[in-house]
């Protein structure tokens, strides 16, 4: 069904949108500038899939008949609707409040320290990696256009954030001890990714295994030991976040609801 | 009318904002060119997702054909096939490493997920291959950082994707 799509395609924006905004939290604060840069890099990357999606997201909306939009509504932002103008992408990003966004969870955890942070890209663009490359051969040529191009840029965000885990696994008795912190607090949010829910145009249950694979390996790499814990968190995929993600909006949506249609 | 041979001299005049020695066309990033009813259509493919310089690039296109006299302009992007560095040409890959940047290897297996491979980059101010990787991402999206074990300079590299 075609709104199943609109609302699959806000996740995946979603998704991307929350980390490249927590990650640009590192412009001017990593720990050297050479990573400085390697993260927001990312976060760049991140931000151009989100707007991908989002231009794709808000054209689908636009060519909807009256009965999808109703079906859709509760996505759609309320300040949007005085504007008599067509949805775009600024308006899904900067409009929607807490509960209209479609992020996993991990995506919108505080930032932490650098161990926080690798630890979370490296399960997240593990996640993605695999999420995209079964997408790109998606019966929707548009999706399936976006991860295609998309899965270039993972495929570094992907090399560079397990070798990062390995660093700081594999490091000094303090790395190795900041990433084991970082592992107890972030595991429980994995489970997520992988536990479907009834907008998700493919079966995500199936990628567990790969990704599990992935972790594995570089986690033997790394000398850190996959927990046995199996208590997972979720609902950031039905719009129930934890309280981050709240503040991390206030601060990036500012802009457009101080001033409502400035642009740049 | 205009040709599209025409156009496509034309875009020749139009730079990457962010490596001015090379024109769109080095890049490999026009697609197709038409004309149509007096209109022109330029389809265009972003290098990365989240390119800066890809709105600037557009603008460009757009006020080069007005300067030369063509004001019904309409450009698409289309992403897929995705972009490749195997799509720069060969003269773009030369001005690069003119300009101090090592152009991109040929796609071979370096665009991979697996760890820790040194990719052979070849110092563009001296030619050594004597060279390490010091960060794989750059000043840009599409740049990663060298530094040359002979010469000691460091310098950008259009990383292949």
């Amino acid at each position: 069904m075609n709104t199943n799509l609109f609302i699959y395609t806000l996740h995946l924006a979603d998704n991307a949108l929350i980390l490249a905004q927590r990650n640009a939290e590192w412009t001017g604060h990593g720990p050297v500038l050479e990573q400085d840069i390697a993260i927001t890099n990312i976060s760049l990357d991140l931000l151009g899939q989100a707007r991908n999606l989002y231009q794709y997201a808000a054209s689908l909306y636009n060519h909807f008949n009256k009965e999808e939009k109703t079906a859709v509504d509760q996505y759609i932002p309320h300040p949007w609707k005085e504007y008599n103008r067509e949805l775009q992408e600024d308006d899904l990003a900067f409009l929607r409040t807490e509960h209209q966004f479609l992020n996993l969870l991990i995506t919108e955890l505080p930032k932490g320290d650098w161990a926080q942070s690798i630890l979370r890209q490296f399960f997240f663009s593990a996640f993605q990696f695999y999420l995209y490359r079964q997408l790109q051969n998606n019966n929707d040529a548009q999706l399936a256009a976006i991860a295609e191009k998309s899965v270039k840029e993972v495929t570094y965000h992907l090399r560079w954030s397990s070798e990062w885990v390995i660093r700081l696994g594999d490091g000094t008795k303090e790395s190795n001890h900041r990433i084991n912190e970082a592992l107890k607090d972030q595991w429980m949010f994995t489970g997520e990714m992988f536990q479907p829910v009834s907008y998700e145009l493919i079966d995500v249950s199936l990628l567990k295994d790969d990704w599990m694979k992935k972790v594995e390996a570089v986690f033997s790499e790394a000398t850190l030991e996959v927990p046995k814990q199996t208590w997972i968190q979720n609902g950031g995929k039905e719009g129930r976040h934890t309280e981050h993600l709240g503040y991390l909006l206030a601060e990036m949506q500012y802009l457009q609801r101080a001033y409502p249609n400035s642009v740049w | 009318m205009i040709s599209e041979k025409e156009i496509w001299k034309i875009l020749e005049e139009v730079k990457d904002p962010e490596v001015p020695v090379l024109s769109v066309i080095d890049l490999g990033i026009i697609r197709s060119v038409g004309v149509s009813n007096d209109k022109i259509n330029i389809v265009v493919t972003p290098t990365y997702s989240g390119c800066p310089a890809l709105d600037v690039i557009n603008m460009d296109i757009r006020l080069k054909l007005i300067e030369k006299g063509y004001r019904d302009v309409s450009i698409q992007q289309q992403l897929s096939p995705a972009w490749t560095t195997d799509w720069m040409t060969e003269k773009g890959k030369q001005k690069l490493k003119a300009f101090g940047i090592a152009p991109p290897n040929p796609k071979q297996q370096f665009c991979k997920e697996e760890m820790f491979q040194q990719e052979v980059v070849q110092c563009p101010r001296c030619n050594s291959y004597h060279t390490e990787l010091i960060s794989q991402f750059g000043s840009t999206a599409c740049k990663s950082i060298y530094s040359c074990l002979d010469c000691k300079e460091t310098f950008d590299h259009f990383k292949c994707h």
